[in-house]
């Protein structure tokens, strides 16, 4: 188990390169495929712009990423930290990939990707925080979905 | 992301290079909401595109109920990792993909 690092950065879309280097950062050592680290960019944007889009409301505030990288399986931990409204998107229903093109709803895909492409995800909210955690292996899987 | 446009009569073709985003969508939004006017035939050709995040799903939907009331749209050279978020959202079914 690695020491845990941290970036504490403002909640604002356009921080997301910043919050993509932080998680290459974490991953550098890790000899990670390239399809997994697509997959760990898609997870993060969805958390980071989810938070940069609701948390705060139409003020800004500031959203803390705390990582670090586990052995057997190798895996990375990434937990993402706000004080804005209590949100559990875990909650939010799934939209369903079945609906045909015109009833398509614009919102919700950022969720259920996100579901999609970890191996483990939980929520809590503590002493005014939301914390989303999620666990995700480096190892290429044989059989992916 | 880069995107370069080139227009033959009706038909418009968009070269998408990079990442499509939800710092980059924005920009490929702004081209389906401007420049698509009397097109026919849109052709988005992903050969250079490395990525698409749900926020370039919107902008992909967008596009595609416009271009099927005034004519078709398909994507061509979907690399496989963009394929795979097309397919898990079942954006796929709908969408024409073309080698």
């Amino acid at each position: 188990m690695s020491e845990p690092r941290e970036l504490l950065i403002e909640a604002k879309v356009e921080n997301l390169p910043a919050v993509n280097e932080f998680v290459a950062s974490l991953l550098e050592p890790l000899n990670c495929p390239v399809k997994v680290q697509l997959q760990l960019d898609l997870v993060v944007e969805e958390i980071f712009v989810n938070i940069a889009s609701y948390a705060y409301g139409d003020s800004v505030g500031k959203a803390l990423l705390r990582g670090r990288t586990y052995d057997n399986p190798q895996s990375l931990e990434l937990s993402f930290i706000d004080e804005g409204i209590p949100y559990n998107p875990l909650q939010r229903e799934a939209p369903d990939p079945d609906t045909p093109l015109l009833d398509r709803e614009l919102g919700g895909w950022g969720i259920f990707l996100v579901k999609k492409n970890v191996d483990n995800i939980s929520y809590e909210y503590k002493d005014g925080k939301n914390i989303l955690t999620i666990r995700k292996n480096i190892i290429m899987q044989e059989n992916e979905n | 992301m880069e995107i370069k446009k080139e227009l033959n009569g009706t038909a418009l073709t968009l070269f998408l290079s990079g990442r499509l985003d939800a710092v980059t969508a924005p920009d490929l939004d702004k081209v389906v909401q401007n420049d698509l006017t009397g097109i026919t035939d849109l052709t988005l050709d992903f050969s250079e595109l490395v990525y698409v995040a749900s926020a370039g799903l919107r902008v992909l939907l967008l596009a595609q109920k416009r271009m099927k009331k005034q004519g078709s749209m398909k994507l061509t050279h979907v690399s496989e990792d963009v394929k795979d978020v097309l397919d898990m959202t079942g954006f796929i079914d709908f969408l024409t993909i073309e080698e």
